[in-house]
């Protein structure tokens, strides 16, 4: 092997092949068969993509870097069990592009935060967390009021929907109203939204004032809405305790 | 010194006319986009673009240089590359003790968007990673590649496409984090037209490195250019395949990644952890078995032990990103094999870190009493260390206890600070004499304040987050005689508030001994070269192409 590697250490060239042979194999090998494993591991039954305004929630918390000290994957250890809830599982976030597993617990996980608390405690908690919390290092984002900007949302509907996320192309077009109906009980378009996504959805002000779509909404309906989409994970847990 | 006076006439035009393109280029992207990220990215490059005509523009009527150039190491490049190194040490340090300050006292600074701490911390991440730890990979693989191949760099204006380019990437990149522009992908959050613009910047980097080599004088290619070699191709190919994304619009910066789910966990921690391993290892190796031997004057303990390490390097790092996913949904079978490989990883890094310190026997006195050398063996003891905490951190039931606390953190930064920043250090002060014609720097006795400072802050940072990974770890799984849980997640919380407060200190005297270093760039920049030439490499002359 030295001799090897002696006479290619001469050819530049031979040395690029080299390395890009021994540096692929790792991540083939790993890497491919997940994608077959995609195709066995089934998509629960009940499992719904994100309602647009969730959506536009979830595009807020990557802007503002949450999954910077929040993780969204219970792993399967008793404590975590027993702190957060049934681990999760691959098909919860088989929709989301990107997954937003993240890597550090400066706060606790949230993949089983949904309905955990009230709107009102995350609006006051997001506005100032130290208000909820004392001893909170959580930051304060309090421009979470201003109003949601929905411009590119039927668009990310659509991306969505072309990288293979069950959005249908009129799920698409009602981007806009849906979001806004989905925080407006009292709208017309509930019915519509409810039809689309299934009745568990939570229609609520979720910022407490119906008559403005702000930020706010968007990010406590998507924070409501975490470990909700499926019911698969606790129907998993409960069967293992039963046998 | 107008930089643009090292080129010839026709080299100048050749730039000058890169430079309208750039301007145009950000022109109709901001036209593009009419506002956000994309417009104020447009902005960005249009105006850099304008700054560039004129630069380039007022050399025009200036003397060419001296038709001897052919036979000199074009080392203009390195030593702007050197700039940007220390300027991003300062902006990405600066980042990185202000989200500190903020996890011990969150309300350091008013609660305004731009600052808040989620945009931060990756303006740290990318500023240190890729602006510091980038710049200098770049600046010292020309300065290497060059005496080791005794070859000028192939063409002239490539070296600044690839500088210029790779800075304005960093710089589109983190202030697209402040105005809330991102990805999310950790390493990786920087939107697709800033990632699109990278790969071409990449490609000519790859580009110079193959035909700067054609050209060399020595029949065998240098250790420290296999490593630089590892670090441009694989880096290629995790950037390429870890940003594949669809644009949402093409006037927006707003893109899907196109993986999703365990998938999308799977590809970002294959590219993340090899971002470590190619991006802030391979490359910095090869800074190693460059300088290290040149300023301890002793050559390299076991070429052997080099060839073994280097291959070995290359194939088991790719196999272990899923060491970042026990115990989550990613097959089981996938995380066996990338535990299994980064134990055996310890092997190629320890005769690497071995080979390293080997080196330096003969010349413990020169460790002894040149700050410099020290940068570098204290950079190989590093490596060491955090190459055997990662090795550890890897196994499945230890992983359940760190992974996710600060342990993390605490290894990152064993590596980053003491093994990365470190090396570069090390081969700052040596190159930058070097290139600027002088013995040695400005202030030689700002060296050792800064190897002091450098030391001391990156063990109290590490130490106080080993306690506090652990402390977090053995806090969250830890149960009462009821069997019940013993602490609320806020009660862990609480308990980190003197670590953090520790390894803001310990980084705040990292960060002030790298200003003093780069003020002792400068000051060093600023003195006439010396009348005697300074030794180097020869060149081997080149027949005029
Ligand atoms: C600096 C790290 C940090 C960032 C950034 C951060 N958080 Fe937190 N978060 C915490 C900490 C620490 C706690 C625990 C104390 C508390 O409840 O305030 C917490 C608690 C929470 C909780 C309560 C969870 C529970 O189960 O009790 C929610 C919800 C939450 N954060 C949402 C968010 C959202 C949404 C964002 C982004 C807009 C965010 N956090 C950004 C650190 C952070
Ligand atoms: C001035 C000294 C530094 C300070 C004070 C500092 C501080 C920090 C802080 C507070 C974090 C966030 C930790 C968390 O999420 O809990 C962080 C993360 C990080 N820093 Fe630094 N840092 C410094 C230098 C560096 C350098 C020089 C590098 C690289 C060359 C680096 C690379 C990283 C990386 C990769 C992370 C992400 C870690 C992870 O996600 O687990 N840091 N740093
Ligand atoms: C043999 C070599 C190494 C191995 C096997 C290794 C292993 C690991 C492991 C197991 C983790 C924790 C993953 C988790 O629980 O989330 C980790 C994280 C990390 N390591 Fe290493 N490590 C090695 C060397 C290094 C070196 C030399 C550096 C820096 C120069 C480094 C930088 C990092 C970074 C930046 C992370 C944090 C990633 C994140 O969560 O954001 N590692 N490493």
């Amino acid at each position: 092997m030295l001799r090897l590697h002696y006479n290619l250490e001469k050819l530049s060239m031979g040395m690029v092949a080299a390395i890009i042979v021994a540096a692929s194999i790792g991540g083939i090998v790993e890497i491919a068969p997940l994608f077959k494993i995609d195709e066995t591991v089934t998509i629960p039954d009940d499992m719904r993509p994100h309602t647009p305004l969730e959506l536009a929630g979830r595009e807020i918390y990557i802007r503002e870097g949450c999954y910077a000290c929040h993780s969204q994957m219970v792993r399967s250890l008793a404590d975590e069990l027993d702190r957060y809830g049934p681990y999760s599982l691959a098909a919860e976030s088989a929709y989301d592009h990107p997954m937003l597993w993240g890597s550090k617990r400066t706060g606790p996980d949230l993949a089983r935060l949904g309905e955990k608390y009230s709107d009102a405690w995350h609006s006051a908690h997001l506005i100032n967390p130290r208000d909820v919390v004392p001893a909170s290092i959580m930051p304060s984002y309090p421009w979470l009021e201003q109003s949601l900007d929905t411009r590119l949302l039927s668009a990310q509907l659509g991306t969505l929907a072309r990288l293979g996320v069950p959005y249908s192309s009129e799920m698409v077009e009602a981007a806009v109203a849906d979001a806004q109906a989905q925080s407006r009980p009292d709208s017309d378009g509930v019915d519509a939204v409810l039809e689309r996504y299934g009745e568990d959805v939570a229609v609520r002000a979720f910022d407490g004032d119906p008559s403005r779509l702000t930020e706010m909404d968007a990010l406590v309906a998507y924070l409501q809405s975490l470990g909700t989409l499926t019911n698969a994970a606790y129907e998993i847990l409960a069967e293992g305790e039963t046998e | 010194m107008n930089a643009a006076t090292t080129l010839s006439q026709s080299e100048r035009q050749v730039g000058f006319g890169l430079a309208i393109a750039l301007a145009v280029l950000g022109l109709v992207m901001a036209a593009g986009a009419k506002q956000g990220a994309m417009a104020v990215h447009g902005a960005m490059a249009m105006m850099l673009g304008m700054y560039l005509v004129f630069y380039i523009g007022g050399s025009f009527y200036q003397p060419e240089p001296n038709a001897d150039r052919v036979n000199q190491y074009y080392d203009a490049p390195t030593r702007f590359g050197v700039t940007m190194t220390l300027i991003w040490a300062m902006i990405g340090m600066t980042a990185g003790v202000w989200v500190a300050a903020l996890m011990y006292w969150p309300e350091a600074t008013p609660a305004v968007p731009w600052t808040s701490y989620g945009r931060l911390r990756p303006v740290h991440t990318t500023g240190v990673i890729f602006g510091f730890g980038g710049n200098a990979l770049i600046a010292t693989s020309f300065y290497v590649l060059q005496r080791t191949s005794r070859a000028r760099l192939a063409d002239s204006i490539s070296p600044w496409f690839i500088l210029i380019g790779f800075n304005l990437f960093c710089a589109w990149a983190v202030t697209g984090y402040v105005m809330g522009s991102t990805q999310s992908k950790e390493y990786a959050e920087a939107e697709w037209y800033a990632d699109l613009w990278l790969v071409v910047v990449w490609v000519t980097y790859f580009a110079l490195y193959i035909r700067t080599l054609a050209r060399r004088h020595e029949p065998h290619i240098y250790v420290a250019n296999w490593y630089y070699m590892a670090f441009i191709l694989v880096v290629a190919m995790l950037h390429i395949v870890n940003n594949l994304a669809l644009p949402v619009s093409f006037g927006a910066a707003k893109s899907f990644t196109i993986w999703a789910g365990v998938q999308d966990a799977m590809i970002q921690w294959w590219y993340g952890h090899n971002a470590v391993a190619f991006f802030l290892t391979a490359g910095f190796l090869g800074m190693l078995y460059y300088f290290l031997p040149v300023r301890s004057g002793r050559p390299i303990w076991s070429y052997r032990l080099s060839i073994i390490s280097f291959w070995g390097i290359v194939f088991f790092y790719i196999w272990v990103g899923s060491h970042h996913l026990h115990y989550t949904a990613l097959p089981y079978w996938t995380q066996t094999l990338g535990m299994t490989f980064s134990v055996m990883l310890l092997v190629p890094s320890w005769a690497s870190a071995g080979n390293a310190i080997a080196t330096l026997n003969g010349a413990w006195h020169k460790v002894r009493d040149d700050a410099t050398l020290r940068f570098m063996f204290v950079a190989a003891v590093f490596y060491g260390l955090s190459t055997f905490e990662g090795s550890f951190l890897a196994i499945r039931p230890v992983n359940s206890l760190s992974h996710y606390t600060d342990w993390t953190v605490g290894h990152v930064h064993s590596g980053t600070l003491g093994w990365v920043a470190m090396i570069i250090f090390g081969a700052i002060y040596t190159l930058v004499p070097q290139i600027s014609g002088r013995e040695e720097m400005a202030w030689p006795h700002a060296i050792e304040w800064h190897f002091w400072l450098a030391v001391g802050g990156t063990l109290i940072y590490v130490i106080a987050l080993w306690n506090a990974g652990i402390t977090q770890g053995l806090m969250w799984r830890a149960y009462d005689d009821h069997g019940a849980l013993s602490y609320s997640f806020m009660e862990s919380v609480q308990a980190m508030a003197p670590y953090y407060l520790l390894r803001t200190i310990g980084g705040a005297m990292f960060l002030i001994g790298a200003v003093i270093c780069a003020l002792n760039c400068r000051a060093t920049y600023r003195l006439a070269p010396m009348s005697t030439e300074v030794s180097d490499r020869p060149l081997n002359p080149q027949p005029a192409e």
